[in-house]
């Protein structure tokens, strides 16, 4: 491709530095990646299976009773008929591979975002140097990690998982920087007056007080997941992503709009769930009133002092 | 020894702040250092505080006092200067070192309350305990007490959200108590509460005060909180501590126009005391005298009423110059003592309360020791010269007395006793 040239500015081969990186890499650490992709494909396997292994209509009921002590009776209406019309469609094997990648990149994101936004909360260095690379993971066209990541990893669930973890990541140490820097700076305070440690803070005041805003950022990494998995479907892993694919290439409407559906339903299902898991929580939901009731009389035997 | 020893503590904000201590003791003004990027919130303040007493710092906002406590359990590093607490140099001490003194000698009690949301209100005043690591079951019987002590038993099961400001405020306070320090720090502890619950934790943390014996440290920015409970006062301005020292001594020697200006509408009614304007009578007249005693001692001064009193300066009753011109008259021996109408009065009743004893009676009040000594008396127009113009002494027709005068017992040299 032609492009204008500046006089002024020398030409770089940013491009052919990455993929000489990339080969240097691939020649050099081939069985190394190819281990650690086997290990990743045998784990998120084993959770597919495990989804699968379940009957369809036990996992919606174990799902629906989930929807209903989290959120509301409503809610758990709701996603009864959601995903059931999965079943029906016959989207649900493919809808429970999508679900093991969502809940496994999920997982391995908050893993690593929640310590790194704390010590970024922390620490004005590490902060500084954390937003630019989050913008970075986040911005960066999410294709171009699926074609390194399957040259390094090979075809299937391990590259899409990767570059899934990556592109999810940001909001949750986003999130988890903000929540904690947004504490109530005189309740920490008062630790420090009472003498706790710097790690009785946190997670006695820092972390308890930060949950609702740290949920908001997993509500963010699992939405951005579900988005990233279907993309995921580009580098072979299986799933609604997968058939999506395929529904392009085959110019097949009636998949494609099935498995899009099904995307849609569990996209609000997990949704909503996470978001009554953000603390601020309704007090519809069977776990609040169990949560108060229990609650209440515990708190009682301690002040009565039995 | 003091409970707390502020010595030249400085706190400034900014880049390489220690210059600026350097130039504020070169003296240069606060201003000079603002426009070289350093905002002096402290300086150079030293004072003391005596074990169970109640000292206040008082200041408008921006007067330094929020960072000048924070320097006192150091939850700010003074930029110089020493803090010591119960014989420890604060200063020097390192992260594990603070934490124990925190923990075991100085617990704090916060403006906006600072109760953690997701603990329950028994969970909450535990928290000092808990992180000192004592076990559950003892920290649960100490939180509770705590609760009671401030007048919240039965509430440890609810959560703070469920609380009024106040309730708030007292868990606050069983927090820190429950933490049993010696030493409370109260920073505008309740200036976040409406004036009338204000109050009522005014009452309280007196009252709490004398039973527990603690020494506090307290913050306001209001003057008539701050001379209700400073045993001493420190008054502070644009970083600086302008005068330290009681309420009356405040009120009625301000040294400079800034804390006359400041003080002059307190309401004295509320801060001076009988002792503070009582008179020492002209003349007292011996209970073994007779009329004719009296009437020439009470002509001498001019006098309309005199008190008798006995050897030991208890009060005999008082005699009206009427009474005394009909028994020399009738030749009687007996003095006409007057004694139902009389009222007494302790020294420390305020001025206040002053008021309403003083209009039941037309004889003067009469101020008297706990044994029942005589130590001074308040006519009618005394008071009302107090209230007028809040100067102890009246208006010129009674000797004018100062206030250190008044508060020794009499001697007898002042007065004639015949």
């Amino acid at each position: 491709m032609e492009d204008q040239e500046s006089t002024v500015i020398p030409s770089i081969q940013v491009g052919d530095w990455v993929e000489s990186g990339v080969d240097w890499l691939t020649g050099n650490f081939r069985e190394i990646f190819r281990t650690f992709s086997d290990v990743l494909e045998t784990l998120i396997n084993g959770l597919i299976d495990a989804l699968l292994f379940v009957p369809p209509d036990l996992m919606i009921v174990v799902l629906v009773l989930l929807g209903l002590i989290l959120r509301s009776w409503q809610f758990a209406v709701g996603s009864a008929l959601g995903l059931s019309a999965v079943v029906a469609m016959g989207m649900w094997e493919a809808a429970m591979q999508t679900l093991g990648i969502v809940v496994f990149a999920t997982v391995v994101a908050v893993l690593i975002a929640v310590p790194i936004g704390v010590l970024a909360a922390r620490n004005r260095v590490v902060s500084n140097i954390v937003q630019p690379v989050l913008d970075f993971m986040q911005t960066m066209p999410a294709f171009v990690y699926l074609v390194p990541a399957v040259i390094l990893f090979g075809i299937g669930f391990v590259p899409g998982l990767l570059s899934t973890i990556v592109f999810a990541l940001p909001p949750g140490v986003r999130l988890t920087e903000l929540g904690i820097r947004q504490v109530d700076a005189e309740t920490v305070e008062a630790g420090q007056a009472f003498g706790a440690t710097p790690r009785q803070i946190l997670r006695g005041i820092q972390l308890p007080l930060a949950t609702p805003t740290i949920m908001a950022g997993v509500n963010q990494v699992i939405m951005l997941a579900l988005s990233m998995a279907v993309i995921a479907g580009m580098a072979g892993a299986d799933g609604l992503g997968k058939l999506i694919v395929e529904s392009i290439a085959r110019l097949d409407v009636g998949l494609g709009a099935e498995a899009g559906l099904s995307v849609v339903v569990l996209a609000i299902y997990l949704d909503r769930l996470t978001a009554s898991i953000g603390g601020s929580g309704s007090d519809k939901s069977l776990g609040a009133l169990i949560r108060r009731s229990r609650g209440r009389s515990v708190a009682q035997r301690v002040t009565t002092g039995i | 020894m003091s409970a707390i020893e502020a010595h030249g503590v400085f706190k400034i904000f900014g880049r390489r702040p220690e210059r600026g201590v350097r130039a504020l003791q070169e003296g240069r003004d606060r201003e000079e250092l603002r426009a070289r990027g350093l905002t002096p919130a402290v300086i150079d303040a030293t004072f003391s505080v005596d074990p169970g007493e109640i000292f206040v710092v008082m200041g408008l906002s921006g007067s330094g006092k929020s960072t000048l406590i924070r320097t006192v359990n150091r939850l700010l590093d003074p930029t110089a200067g020493s803090v010591v607490i119960g014989g420890t140099d604060i200063s020097s001490l390192d992260g594990a070192a603070l934490r124990q003194v925190r923990r075991e000698k100085v617990s704090m009690v916060f403006q906006h309350f600072a109760l953690l949301p997701h603990r329950t209100v028994g969970e909450n005043a535990a928290y000092g305990l808990e992180v000192q690591g004592v076990n559950r079951s003892d920290r649960e019987a100490r939180a509770e007490e705590a609760l009671g002590m401030v007048g919240l038993d039965g509430w440890g099961a609810s959560l703070p959200s469920e609380l009024s400001g106040g309730m708030r405020q007292r868990v606050g306070l069983a927090r820190a108590l429950a933490a049993g320090t010696d030493i409370m720090l109260m920073d505008e502890a309740f200036s976040a509460l409406d004036p009338l619950i204000r109050r009522e934790m005014q009452d309280q943390l007196i009252d709490l005060q004398q039973r527990l014996d603690k020494t506090i440290l307290f913050i306001t920015h209001d003057l008539n909180e701050a001379m209700r409970l400073g045993d001493h006062i420190a008054m502070m301005r644009d970083g600086r501590i302008e005068q330290i020292g009681t309420a009356e001594e405040i009120l009625n020697n301000p040294v400079n126009n800034y804390v006359a200006e400041f003080v002059q509408d307190v309401d004295r009614t509320r801060v001076l005391t009988a002792a503070n304007i009582m008179e020492q009578p002209v003349a007292l007249l011996g209970s073994g005298a007779g009329p004719r005693a009296a009437q020439k001692l009470m002509r001498e001064h001019q006098l309309n009423w005199l008190l008798v009193v006995n050897r030991d300066r208890t009060v005999e009753g008082l005699l009206w110059s009427h009474g005394v011109a009909s028994a020399v008259h009738d030749g009687q021996d007996a003095l006409p003592l007057y004694r139902d109408g009389l009222r007494f009065t302790s020294p420390d009743t305020t001025l206040n309360d002053l008021f309403a004893e003083a209009a039941s009676s037309p004889a003067p009040l009469i101020v008297r020791d706990d044994a029942g000594r005589l130590l001074g008396v308040i006519p009618d127009v005394t008071l009302l010269a107090a209230m007028g113009n809040g100067q102890p002494g009246g208006n010129g027709e009674t000797p004018g007395v100062s206030p250190h005068d008044i508060q020794t017992p009499i001697d007898g040299s002042t007065a004639e006793v015949v």
